[in-house]
């Protein structure tokens, strides 16, 4: 007994693991997956910092979990290469597995078990001696406050409990990697905001490296470190939350006409006009990128009246991740939604045959 | 390593079916009910009515055999559920090797389908079944144990290539009922038409049918030694497509 104890001692607990000149957590070069001629991911290079809080953002269906089943070796990548913690993840998959932890979309739990017993089922598949196991437990339990909770059935547990369940079980075996897939999908705002609460201490205290995917803007935006917008398969742009921002250059100011037959005509008269850097036009909304709105706004007025056009409110603020989203895609994140029913739809057809 | 790892992922697999089939209490009453009726009104209806001997005692090692078929295979094919309901990424995700994944199930599996087996069996004395000795009794547990591997495996096997629960109630009317019936559980071998004959003895069931019989009464129409050659054959050969299926499943 004493002798497995070491032996997880070393397997969990040594820098031994590490390449020396291991740098980035994550790093791959141009990883590809297509099915049956369809590219889910296209020639993705990122690099993701040990201790890092990285997010994937991005549409469903722009292949943020393709992406994640790959690092974590669930999938194959169909070209390209991938390291994760300095270990390749086809070729050395097996090494891939044992650091990193993953938090999938959907449930994975007993809900026939307990939460100790989901926990102490896992720490025994990652090879966890019983006393590591036992104290390993009690600190995720802690971490994610189930401790009162720990010996109830799953199936009793709300969703947000399952979901700090599973975060729980992702980091009981000392990843240094941890994939969180969606890990507020269909939470409701207030357990979202404690997720995050849990997400944010334990990148902090337990210094684990985190790649989260998803398609909430403010998830995005609060959280990561870094955020790479993903898009049909490809990052469209990669930086810090307020740098993407910035980098749209100036405000938003966002003009309702009364009259939505006019917004094409005005668009084009913005498109000229210097003091706007970029003009947009959806449903009878235009959104004009510009530096010093202060001083721009009575000119954006001057522009609409003197062609007869009536403004019906304007509003100007901050540039937010959808705003980035649509510089980079031309759409907005929420434009998806209809294509996810219809996403939705062809998966009940085909699965009906 | 190796060896305590394979050794470790086969004990966790084998402890989780535990933990859940010690929750299963209405399951197991459930699992148990219907033999019980085929073995008290059918068993005693029949005897009676066609003035046959000791009805029940004949057919009780078939309604044995038919609680381990049912619930080996179930805890196989319950591996579907466990890709339903997300728990086999769980497995799958973890530095282990799927054959002892595989392995693991198929024992924990088997121990809850044994257990069964010998619940129906003590209980079946309660309601005057008896036996031949205690030493039968004893000898009847391997065999039990040889049949649930065999058929769990087959569970694997197929659970690896369906991929909804639909599938499952196909995989349990069109093969587990047949394979009952089709398995001298009911009647005897020696007067059937030919037709009927063959499928009968091509039915690996049958071989554990009449494995019980030797240990339980000691008169078997097929000798016990091709009994269990059959079924040990049987789940080597299962056991083998079952993890090798298993292993190339998708999640």
């Amino acid at each position: 007994m004493k002798s497995l104890l070491n032996l997880c001692i070393v397997s969990f607990g040594s820098a031994g693991a590490w390449s020396e000149e291991y740098v980035d957590a994550i790093v791959t070069d141009g990883i590809t997956k297509s099915f049956d001629g369809f590219v889910a991911v296209d020639g993705v290079s990122i690099a993701v910092g040990e201790g890092e809080l990285f997010g994937l953002l991005g549409p469903n269906g722009a292949g943020k979990t393709t992406l994640i089943n790959m690092l974590s070796t669930m999938s194959r990548p169909t070209s390209g290469t991938a390291r994760v913690c300095g270990f390749d993840v086809v070729r050395e998959a097996a090494a891939v597995r044992r650091a990193i932890g993953v938090v999938f979309q959907g449930t994975t739990l007993d809900d026939h078990l307990t939460g100790r017993e989901n926990l102490d089922l896992h720490g025994r598949l990652y090879g966890m001696a019983k006393k590591l196991r036992r104290k390993r437990i009690s600190e995720v339990l802690q971490l994610v406050e189930l401790s009162d909770k720990a010996d109830l059935l799953v199936k009793t547990y709300s969703g947000g409990m399952m979901r700090r369940l599973e975060i729980a079980r992702g980091l009981m075996h000392h990843p240094r990697v941890l994939f969180l897939d969606e890990p507020t999908l269909g939470l409701d705002p207030q357990t979202r905001f404690h997720i995050w609460e849990y997400i944010r201490g334990l990148n902090r205290d337990e210094g684990v490296t985190m790649v989260l995917t998803t398609h909430y803007m403010e998830e995005a935006d609060t959280l990561c470190d870094r955020i790479a917008i993903i898009d049909h398969g490809r990052i469209t742009a990669l930086g810090g939350s307020e740098q993407l921002k910035s980098a749209l250059g100036g405000d938003i100011i966002t003009l309702r006409l009364a009259n939505s037959e006019d917004g094409e005509r005005l668009l084009r008269l913005y498109e000229r006009s210097p003091y706007v850097s970029r003009a947009t036009i959806r449903d009878s909304t235009l959104y004009l990128t510009v530096e010093q709105s202060e001083e721009v706004i009575p000119l954006v007025f001057q522009t609409a009246l003197g062609s007869d056009i009536s403004i019906q409110s304007v509003t100007v603020r901050k540039p937010t991740l959808d705003d980035v989203f649509v510089h980079h895609t031309g759409r907005g994140i929420r434009d998806e939604v209809a294509s996810e029913f219809a996403r939705v739809r062809y998966k009940l057809q085909t699965s009906k045959r | 390593m190796g060896v305590t790892r394979a050794f470790q992922t086969v004990y966790t697999m084998w402890l989780r079916e535990m933990l859940r089939f010690k929750r299963a209490k209405s399951r197991i009453v459930g699992s148990l009910a219907t033999p019980l009726f085929f073995l008290i009104i059918l068993g005693t209806a029949i005897g009676s009515s066609y003035k046959i001997e000791s009805y029940r005692e004949f057919m009780t090692p078939g309604i044995i055999a038919m609680v381990l078929l049912f619930s080996s295979i179930f805890g196989g094919v319950s591996i579907i559920w466990d890709r339903e309901f997300g728990f086999l990424k769980e497995i799958l995700i973890a530095p282990v090797n799927r054959f002892f994944v595989a392995l693991g199930k198929a024992f924990g599996g088997v121990t809850t389908a044994v257990i069964q087996g010998m619940l129906l069996m003590i209980i079946a004395m309660s309601v005057g079944v008896e036996y031949r000795s205690l030493l039968g009794l004893l000898a009847s547990i391997p065999i039990m144990f040889i049949i649930g591997v065999g058929f769990i495996s087959l569970g694997i096997a197929l659970a690896s290539r369906i991929e909804s629960h639909e599938g499952f109630q196909m995989v349990m009317s069109f093969l587990t009922m047949p394979l009952v019936l089709l398995s001298g559980a009911f009647f005897p071998l020696s007067e059937l038409p030919p037709w009927l004959k063959t499928a009968v003895y091509l039915n690996p069931l049958t071989y554990g049918v009449e494995a019980l019989r030797w240990a339980l009464y000691g008169e078997p129409e097929i000798p016990i030694t091709i009994c269990i050659t059959v079924l040990l054959s049987f789940a080597v050969i299962t056991t083998f497509i079952g993890s090798w299926l298993f292993g190339r499943a998708k999640v």
